[in-house]
């Protein structure tokens, strides 16, 4: 019965799908807002990569929601998952020798690359929220190699929150300036250089550090309780 | 067929959204619709990324070798993914962390057996 209701349910939101997409054709150019960041994009944030631009500059506010909703999923699962007392004598197996080793050698590695991915995140594809990312799954290795050490959850809120300081820092520094909430108020550069583009850049660092950091959190959260 | 070849990326994104629907209604084991959450999620992902495809055109990123005069492709709805992607995840892990408590609760993941969240 329930799996009919399911099943008839599922035809009507499908029915709804083909009316509406029969409408958008695929593959030609619809909106006209785009054009706006496509043709004065780099001109008025210096980043090459346009998506960053439309991220960090253009819609920074919602991004600034964003980081805040991961926020409090971070919170909210370490508030959901907490126990006051574990049980004694939790055991819990070592790794094998080579997840231990391979995690060893492959741990700087995989933060480095998290690293140059955003810090390049105005110039080529990927940026902060892909650059903590990366960074997340070198804390995942290391807990799957150590699952006995718990080592790093108070610099993880340290480093979360003094990253969210500074992007809200950010934000003000530019109404000091007179350049609205989260504007541009350091010099462009010269195009396609690493150090360009104004504030994006340093956004991008504190967006990947405090991804980073809170990823790194829930997988700690996650991997902890039994 | 020749339609479905056409419309490839929009019959995808919305069946995996379809297929992600029936399995957060029909399943009953919670891993089971947190798995269909996170189908919808992609679904949703897919078919935006396909609205805003223009055929013939790049990735809108530029640098010294792909001059601004390049037509791209419109890149508000890559930024709109960007941050459902991330919601995404955030949704995924605070439902895993759910189960969980809801495991240690009452010792079984199937919702019929949990008063409360029958339907």
């Amino acid at each position: 019965m329930r799996k009919v209701l399911a099943l008839l349910l599922v035809l009507a939101v499908g029915a709804g799908f083909c009316a509406v997409l029969a409408k958008i054709p695929f593959g030609t150019d619809k909106v006209d807002v785009a054009n706006h960041y496509m043709r004065k994009g780099v001109e008025e944030t210096g980043a090459g990569n346009i998506v960053t631009s439309v991220v960090v500059t253009y819609r920074g506010f919602d991004t600034l929601g964003e980081v805040t909703i991961l926020f409090i999923v971070a919170i909210g699962l370490g508030a959901v998952l907490f126990v006051e007392k574990r049980p004694a004598g939790e055991q819990k197996e070592e790794a094998s020798l080579i997840v231990r080793t391979g995690s060893k050698v492959l741990f700087l590695p995989i933060i480095l690359l998290g690293v140059y991915i955003f810090v390049h995140g105005h110039l080529t594809p990927g940026g902060g929220f892909q650059g903590g990312a990366v960074m997340a799954s070198g804390f995942l290795l290391l807990y799957l190699a150590w699952p006995r050490h718990r080592a790093g959850r108070r610099t993880f809120s340290a480093v979360e929150s003094l990253a969210g300081v500074a992007f809200v820092a950010i934000g003000l520094l530019g109404v000091a300036c007179g350049v609205g909430f989260l504007g541009n108020f350091l010099p462009l550069g010269t195009r396609y250089a690493l150090l360009s583009a104004g504030v994006i850049p340093i956004i991008y660092v504190a967006i990947g550090l405090k991804v980073g950091a809170e990823l790194a959190g829930v997988v700690a959260n996650l991997m902890e309780r039994e | 067929m020749d339609v479905l070849a056409r419309y490839m990326y929009y019959v995808g994104g919305a069946g995996l959204i379809l297929i992600g629907l029936y399995m957060v209604l029909a399943k009953t084991n919670l891993i089971k619709i947190i798995l269909g959450l996170s189908f919808l999620d992609t679904g949703t992902h897919v078919l935006l990324v396909a609205v805003g495809y223009v055929r013939g055109r790049t990735a809108p990123i530029f640098s010294e070798g792909v001059p601004e005069a390049t037509p791209v492709v419109d890149p508000v709805p890559q930024a709109l993914v960007l941050t459902a992607i991330v919601i995404g995840i955030g949704v995924i892990a605070l439902a895993l962390g759910l189960a969980v408590r809801v495991y240690r609760h009452y010792g079984t993941l199937d919702v019929r057996q949990i008063k409360g969240l029958k339907w």
